[in-house]
């Protein structure tokens, strides 16, 4: 047992964790933010994608203690003062769920490769979600909801 | 799913992990753990001490040095999928990067530990043997092709750290590989490069580690495009065969792999990745 410490969506958090305790039990278990899922535990499905210093990782694939003294967002650091992510605001208006337990990992996934420019098209985003799985309905709504966000986004910052 | 308990170490060094290393009583290294947490979590692996490299700066470089790219065993697979030195003399590499796993595993996994790992289907083990790439560790420099010695086995002593990797820049080279449609692993992948002195021909996912094909290499010497191997088969001793493909299957993909990486490599060679 030891102190891990880290910035996570914001605040500084600290406790007193196992060195085998995976990221995604961390957040979960320890800091109660349920919102990243656990779905195949095998670093497949991509439920619990997190971004780490702004990166997407699968968290249930990094220890805790890996990301000592990092910043760390979770779905429930994309809001911002009540208001919707415009990424959020576009998976609802495009439907691009059905049952919602992909849906985090999805959107923390679609905000990375808005950030590094790789949303521009149709191919490009499918080619993204390699890692991310929808069981429900497929992912045609997904891709829709990320290319108008990323659309959006491009406008604003234009 | 939970792993065995073990101690976490974080050196800021080599020379720290190497300390770390001797004074521990099963230690091992995490480079990136995207093949090895999974491992771990399924009890396959334990070690008492997992000593993690993925924060050594001395080890996170990329750069173009004479007619080589040097990576930073260190460097994550995004870094070498985006990296000036790669996109721009060896789009190849940069191209085989992009392809590992997807962004989350990109953005965690890292050269050495792939190499290191010698996962039968791994993409660098192609790039590395057909490049021929030399190998640097905190001990001795390895050539690729006295690297990959067997199922998930290198020519790495315990405690042997791989500290960069050295590819040639070739005239031209391409890699195409056939994904397991469920995975996305390579069923069989192939690398192949043409330099001033020949031609080399890399094969992973075939066999128990990577290898070369001599019999391709000397065609496509003698004429480098794609229906210079069209004469050519493999045999299918000694490949794998699972539930996935039979060891005649992957024999009879290693032919259509490399006639593709070929076209690959006459395509543009300054292809761009996007």
């Amino acid at each position: 047992m030891a102190v891990v410490e880290m910035t996570v969506n914001g605040e500084p958090v600290a406790a007193d964790i196992e060195d085998r305790m995976l990221l995604v039990y961390f957040l979960r278990e320890r800091l109660g933010l349920t919102g990243t899922h656990i779905g195949c535990d095998t670093s497949q499905c991509g439920a619990c994608v997190v971004h780490v210093e702004g990166r997407a990782v699968k968290s249930c694939t990094v220890f805790a203690r890996q990301v000592e003294g990092a910043n760390v967002t979770t779905i429930e650091g994309v809001a911002q003062d009540g208001a919707l992510h415009p990424v959020q605001e576009a998976f609802r208006e495009h439907h691009a769920l059905q049952c919602g337990f992909c849906t985090p990992g999805m959107i923390m996934t679609a905000l990375d490769m808005i950030r590094r420019d790789r949303a521009r098209n149709r191919e490009m985003i499918r080619h993204e979600l390699e890692g991310n799985f929808c069981r429900c309905t497929g992912y045609h709504n997904i891709v829709d909801a990320i290319e108008a966000a990323a659309t959006r986004l491009a406008g604003t910052a234009a | 799913m939970i792993p065995y308990a073990f101690h976490y170490h974080r050196p800021g060094t080599i020379a720290e992990a190497q300390a770390l290393y001797r004074d521990a009583q099963e230690p091992s290294f995490l480079a990136g753990g995207q093949s090895l947490i999974p491992a771990m979590k399924q009890r396959l692996a334990h070690p008492t001490d997992r000593i993690d490299l993925l924060g050594l700066s001395e080890l996170s470089f990329i750069a173009l040095r004479g007619s080589a790219v040097v990576v930073g065993a260190g460097a994550r697979h995004c870094e070498v999928a985006g990296s000036h030195a790669t996109t721009g003399s060896l789009p190849a590499l940069a191209a085989l990067a992009e392809s590992i796993g997807d962004p989350a595993v990109r953005h965690m996994g890292t050269l050495g530990g792939s190499l290191a790992n010698s996962d039968p289907a791994a993409d660098y083990s192609a790039a590395a043997l057909g490049l021929g790439a030399t190998i640097a560790t905190t001990k001795r420099t390895i050539a690729a092709d006295a690297f990959f010695v067997g199922l998930f086995q290198t020519a790495l002593e315990p405690g042997e750290i791989i500290t960069e990797v050295s590819f040639p820049v070739p005239t031209r080279a391409g890699y195409a590989k056939f994904r397991n449609p469920a995975s996305g692993y390579a069923m069989v992948g192939v690398f192949v490069a043409r330099t001033g002195t020949g031609v080399r021909v890399a094969v992973t996912g075939a066999g128990p580690q990577a290898f070369c094909v001599t019999a391709m290499e000397e065609a496509l010497t003698r004429r480098f495009a794609a229906d210079s191997l069209a004469a050519i088969s493999i045999p299918p001793d000694n490949l794998n065969s699972d539930l996935h493909a039979s060891a005649q299957y992957r024999a009879h993909l290693v032919g259509v792999m490399a006639r593709r990486a070929v076209v690959e490599a006459l395509r543009t060679d300054a292809r761009a990745l996007t």
